[in-house]
C-alpha cells in the first residue's frame, strides 16, 4: 500500500507493507537517526514527534500516520545542536544511540510543558531508557537547557 | 616526568565530546546504519531445550522456501572450537565453543542460521526447519553443577590454551587457588573472626543498541565486517582462525557502537555474517532482536562468595579467606578471569593483612553463557569484602569507616597479590604510586555528613534514613599484555590526522584521545581529526575492555604526539637553517632567534615545495604497571518499614582516577558505572523458568534504572597524579560500577538491621528480615 505523509514538512509517498511499523519504514527509506531499541515501545530509542506529540516509532503502524505530520531529528537539527551543548556539559552524552529520541523528547517537553518541576521533568523523559548515563546529568542538562530558553 | 595540572590547556579542562553533537543531530553511523541496503538478512533458529542434542536436523523445506539464499546447521560449518570472549592471544578462556554445534547447551543457543532477502522470509524459512532433539537434564543451580551427572560439555575437541584448571568432565571450566601467608594461624590469632556467605545475581549488559554485524565483499574480494564490537581486532584474529582463511582477507570496521560495557567484546553475529557472504558472495547483516540480547548474548556472572576475616581488638584485619564459585553458564568465556579479578582487584583494599587465601571453582550450568561486563568479577568480590567489613566493624564496635581508614591501601604502599595474580597468568608487582583513597574516605565522609548522621536517622514513625559506605579499586589495563598504538599524520594546513585502534564505544575515548594530542602538539582539538578501529586504516589496540583505553591506548597517543612534535621541530630547522635544538615551537609558530615560520606553511611547503615528504609518526605501548583507580562511596537511603521499600537520597563519590583527561567524560563514566551498579544492587535479576528458559527478557520485566529511581548522584574526584599514566591519568571506565552493592546493602543495614546477604536487594528481602528481626 502506499502511504502519503509530511516528513518534516515534506511530503512523501511510500510504498510500505500493510502490517509495516513507522520505523521500519523510515530506516528501509534511508532515515537512520531513527534508532531502533527494543522494538516494543518500551526502551525510547526511536521516539519521533507525529504532528508535534512524541511517540514510539517501532510500534506505530505507517498505514496509520497518513496525511500526518512527522518530525525526526533532521527536522529540529538547530534545537539538537544546542541541547547536545547541555549534555556534553554535564557529562551526559556517551554513546549517542538514545540521543535523537531524546533530543525530540526534550524539545516536545520544552513546548508543552512551562516551568515544569523536577518531577514533571522526570515523568515526561521517563520513557527515554539510557544505559550509559548516570541519569542525573540528564536531568541537570534539561533544566540547564529549559533555563536558557 | 610531572606535568603541572595548571599548565595544562586542553587536557584536564571542560571540552565537549567530538561525536557529541553530530550524533545528537542524527548522523547515522551506527553499524546498521551502513549495512548495504541489499544485505541479506540472517535469522537464528534457537533452542527450546536447556541441554539436548540435534538428533536430526531436516532444512529441505527452509532451503526451498523463495527468497532463502542459505541455511546453516552444524553440519555445513567449520568443526573448530573457539572462544567467542575477543581476549588476547593465548586465550585464559577455553576453546569451549563451535559455530553451530551437534548439542544445545542453553534456552537460546544456536540450532541453524538462515540468511534471505528479506526478514519476514527469514523468520518463516525458520518455521520450516525440522528438528528432532534429544533432551538431557539441565544443570540449572550452579552449586549442583559440579560433577553434576548431566556433563554439559561431553564433547571432543575441546581444550584450554594453558593451564586454567578446566575439567569439563567434572563441569568445571576453570579454577584457581592462591595463599599469601598462613591464612588458618593467623585466623587462630585473631580476636574476632566474621564469616559471611553472600549471592551475586546474573546481570544483563542491556546496552541501547542490540548487537549487530553485517558484511559484504570489497572489490578485491576481501571480506569486510562492520560490528558493533569492543574488539574489532581479536575479532579479525578470531574470525580467521575459525573461518581458515588468512587474516589479509578479512577487515573488521567498528563503526560508532551504542553502549558495550562489556557485552560487545565478544562475537555474536559476525561469524554467521562473515560465512553468509563469504558463501553467497552477497552482503548480509545480522542484527540482534531486543529478546535475543537478553536471551543469547551474556550475563554478568552469579556468584557465591564467603567472605572470612580475622581482626584483632584495635581493629587491625590480619587475615582475609575468601572463596568463590562462579556460575559460567553454558561456556566458559571469561570464566578464569572474572573469578580471579574477584580477589586480584578487590583483597588488596587491605594490603596490611599478614595472610590472604582466595579460590575456588567455575562450573557450567544450563544458563545463558556468562561473560565479560564492567566490573568484572570486582563488583561481585566488593559487594562481598565491603559489606563483611561493615559485619566487622560492628563486631569490633568501631566505625567501619574508622576500619577502613586504618587498614586500606595508601600512596607507595603495595600487596603481595599484584604479583601473584594477574589476567589468567601470574601478576606483576606494583607501588601504589598515586592512591588518594584515604582522602576520598574523609571527603566522602564529610559529603555525606558521616559524622551527624551515621548510622541512621529517624524521619518518622515508619520512614528511617540509612548511611552506608564502601570503597573500591580496579586496574588500568592488563600489563605485559594489553597493548595499544597510534598514528598521527600532518595534513596540509597544520592539523593532525590521528588513526588509533582504540576502540570507541560511547565512553569517549575518541575525545580524550584528541585531548591528549592536542595538549602534546599545543595545539586545540579541532586541529585533531580522529579516526578509530579499522583493522586496515588503523594501528593494533586490543580494544576497549580491562579500563585500558584511557592509560594503555592514551599513553600510546602521547608518545606518538610527542614523536610527532620532535619530528616536526626536525623539519622546521631545515626551513630555518639551524639546529633542531635551537628551534622552538609553540604549537603554531617555529622560531630561531629572529626567524619564524609557521606549522601552516611548512606544512603546505612540504607536500608541494620544499623538504618534499609526508610526515607521519606511529607509537605503541604497554603498561608495565596496572595503577588502580581508587573510590569511596557513602549512600542516604530511605527505608519505608512499612514496606521495605526504599529510595536511594544521595549517592556520593570520590573518584581517584589521576588526573581527569576530560572532567565531564569521566564524570559520566563514574555516574554511568554507579547507577548501573545500583541497578545491580537493587532491582535487575535475570531470571529463569523451572526449565531454564529467561523470563526477564524485555525491558518490562527486566528493569534498568531510570530517572524516577535516581534522585542525586554527587560525584567528585581527588586532585591526584599517576606517574605513569598520559598527563597523570588512571582508567576510570569501570572502578563506578563497584560499590553500590555493598553500600546500599550496609545502609540498608544501618536503617533497619537487616542485613541481606543477596542480590538485587529487595524490598521484599527487607520486610522478611524485619519480620524476623520482630520475632
Amino acid at each position: 500500500m502506499i502511504v502519503t505523509f509530511y516528513l518534516n514538512d515534506v511530503q512523501v509517498s511510500y510504498l510500505v507493507k500493510p502490517g509495516e511499523y513507522l520505523a521500519e519504514t523510515l530506516r528501509n527509506h534511508g532515515v537512520k537517526s531513527v534508532k531502533v531499541g527494543c522494538n516494543e515501545s518500551s526502551c525510547g530509542s526511536c521516539t519521533l514527534l507525529i504532528e508535534g506529540k512524541p511517540m514510539m516509532s517501532c510500534s506505530v503502524l505507517t498505514a496509520s500516520i497518513e496525511g500526518k505530520h512527522i518530525t525526526t531529528v533532521e527536522g529540529i537539527q538547530e534545537e539538537a545542536a544546542k541541547i547536545s551543548r547541555f549534555f556534553s556539559n554535564e557529562g551526559a552524552d556517551q554513546c549517542g544511540f538514545c540521543n535523537t529520541g531524546f533530543a525530540l523528547t526534550i524539545y516536545s517537553l520544552k513546548r508543552e510543558l512551562k516551568n515544569p518541576t523536577d518531577e514533571e521533568i522526570k515523568d515526561y523523559i521517563v520513557g527515554n531508557l539510557c544505559r550509559c548515563s548516570g541519569l542525573y546529568s540528564h536531568l541537570k542538562a534539561i533544566k540547564a537547557y529549559l533555563k536558557e530558553e | 616526568m610531572i606535568i603541572d595540572k595548571k599548565k595544562m590547556k586542553v587536557v584536564n579542562n571542560k571540552t565537549p565530546s567530538v561525536d557529541g553533537k553530530g550524533l545528537m543531530q542524527g548522523r547515522s553511523y551506527y553499524t546498521d546504519d551502513i549495512a548495504a541496503q541489499d544485505s541479506l538478512v540472517i535469522k537464528i533458529l534457537r533452542s527450546p531445550h536447556a541441554f539436548a542434542r540435534i538428533k536430526s536436523i531436516d532444512v529441505s523445506e527452509a532451503q526451498k522456501l523463495n527468497g532463502v539464499a542459505l541455511v546453516l546447521t552444524y553440519k555445513d560449518v567449520p568443526h573448530v572450537s573457539f572462544s567467542r570472549a575477543g581476549q588476547g592471544y593465548p586465550e585464559p578462556s577455553p576453546h569451549d565453543k563451535f559455530i553451530l554445534d551437534e548439542y544445545v547447551r542453553y534456552v537460546g543457543d544456536e540450532v541453524a542460521m538462515v540468511a534471505a532477502i528479506d526478514q519476514e522470509t527469514a523468520e518463516d524459512a525458520l518455521k520450516l526447519i525440522k528438528v528432532e532433539y534429544e533432551v538431557f537434564e539441565p544443570v540449572l543451580d550452579f552449586e549442583k553443577a559440579f560433577e553434576n551427572k548431566s556433563v554439559i560439555h561431553p564433547e571432543d575437541g575441546i581444550c584450554e590454551m594453558f593451564p586454567i584448571g578446566f575439567d569439563p568432565k567434572k563441569n568445571v571450566a576453570a579454577s584457581y587457588e592462591m595463599e599469601v601467608g598462613n591464612v588458618e594461624e593467623e585466623l587462630k590469632k585473631s580476636d574476632v573472626i566474621v564469616d559471611e556467605t553472600f549471592y551475586t545475581q546474573a546481570q544483563a549488559h542491556a546496552m541501547l543498541e542490540t548487537h549487530s554485524s553485517n558484511a559484504r565483499l570489497d572489490e578485491h574480494n576481501r571480506l569486510v565486517i562492520y560490528s558493533s564490537t569492543q574488539t574489532p581486532f581479536h575479532m579479525r584474529r578470531i574470525l580467521a582462525t575459525t573461518l581458515g582463511i588468512p587474516v589479509s582477507q578479512i577487515r573488521v570496521i567498528k563503526p560508532r557502537v551504542g553502549g558495550g560495557f562489556g557485552g560487545k567484546q565478544a562475537s555474536h553475529g559476525e561469524f554467521f555474517c562473515a560465512l553468509t557472504t563469504l558463501r553467497t558472495g552477497k552482503p548480509s547483516k545480522c542484527v540482534y532482536t531486543r529478546e535475543e540480547v537478553f536471551e543469547s548474548s551474556y550475563t554478568r556472572h552469579p556468584m557465591k562468595i564467603r567472605m572470612k576475616i580475622g581482626a584483632m581488638k584495635d581493629g587491625r584485619i590480619n587475615a582475609i579467606d575468601c572463596r568463590s564459585l562462579s556460575d559460567t553458564g553454558a561456556y566458559g568465556e571469561h570464566a578464569l578471569t572474572v573469578f580471579m579479578i574477584v580477589g586480584s582487584k578487590v583483597l588488596p583494599l587491605y594490603n596490611k593483612v599478614d595472610a590472604v587465601r582466595f579460590g575456588g571453582q567455575v562450573v557450567y550450568t544450563n544458563h545463558v553463557s556468562a561473560g565479560a561486563y564492567r566490573g568484572y568479577g570486582a563488583i561481585q568480590g566488593n559487594y562481598a569484602l565491603e559489606a563483611t567489613i561493615d559485619i566487622l566493624s560492628e563486631k569490633l564496635g568501631m566505625d567501619p569507616k574508622v576500619v577502613r581508614e586504618m587498614n586500606s591501601m595508601r600512596e607507595k604502599e603495595t600487596s603481595p597479590i599484584f604479583e601473584i595474580m594477574g589476567e589468567g597468568t601470574k601478576g606483576t608487582a606494583m607501588i601504589m604510586e598515586s592512591c588518594k583513597l584515604p582522602y576520598c574516605i574523609k571527603r566522602g565522609a564529610e559529603l555525606i555528613d558521616w559524622k551527624n548522621n551515621y548510622p541512621r536517622k529517624v524521619i518518622n514513625d515508619h520512614k528511617v534514613r540509612g548511611y552506608g559506605m564502601a570503597i573500591a579499586m580496579q586496574g588500568s589495563g592488563i600489563p605485559f599484555m594489553d597493548m595499544g598504538s597510534a598514528s598521527i599524520k600532518l595534513n596540509d594546513g597544520g592539523s593532525y590526522m590521528v588513526t588509533v585502534g582504540a576502540t570507541d564505544i560511547g565512553q569517549g575515548s575518541d575525545t580524550i584521545i584528541s585531548q591528549i594530542v592536542a595538549e602534546e602538539l599545543e595545539t586545540t582539538v579541532d586541529k585533531i581529526i580522529i579516526y578509530s578501529s579499522d583493522t586496515d586504516l588503523t594501528p593494533f589496540d586490543c580494544g576497549a575492555y580491562a579500563s585500558s583505553t584511557t592509560y594503555v591506548s592514551g599513553n600510546a597517543a602521547w608518545k606518538a604526539a610527542q614523536k610527532m612534535k620532535k619530528r616536526l621541530i626536525k623539519e622546521a630547522a631545515v626551513f630555518l637553517e639551524c639546529k633542531e635544538e635551537n628551534v622552538e615551537f609553540d604549537g603554531k609558530t617555529f622560531t630561531f632567534g629572529d626567524k619564524s615560520v609557521s606549522l601552516n606553511d611548512i606544512s603546505i611547503k612540504m607536500l608541494y615545495n620544499k623538504n618534499l615528504q609526508q610526515v607521519s609518526v606511529t607509537e605503541s605501548y604497554y603498561g608495565h604497571v596496572s595503577p588502580p583507580p581508587f573510590m569511596a562511596a557513602y549512600a542516604e537511603v530511605e527505608v519505608d518499614l512499612e514496606t521495605g521499600e526504599y529510595e536511594i537520597l544521595n549517592y556520593v563519590t570520590v573518584t581517584d582516577c589521576g588526573t581527569t583527561i576530560n572532567p565531564m567524560l569521566a564524570k559520566g563514566q563514574v555516574e554511568g558505572g554507579v547507577v548501573q551498579g545500583l541497578g545491580m544492587a537493587c532491582f535487575e535479576d535475570v531470571r529463569y523458568d523451572n526449565k531454564g528458559k529467561m523470563i526477564s527478557n524485555n525491558f518490562l520485566n527486566y528493569h534498568i534504572p531510570t530517572q524516577k529511581e535516581i534522585h542525586k548522584l554527587t560525584s567528585e574526584f581527588a586532585d591526584s597524579y599517576e606517574p605513569t599514566g598520559p598527563f597523570g591519568a588512571k582508567s576510570v571506565g569501570e572502578i563506578g560500577i563497584d560499590t553500590p552493592p555493598a553500600v546500599i546493602c550496609n545502609a540498608i543495614y544501618n536503617a533497619t538491621g537487616v542485613r541481606i546477604h543477596s542480590l538485587p536487594i529487595t524490598p521484599e528481602k527487607i520486610l522478611r528480615g524485619l519480620k524476623e528481626l520482630k520475632k
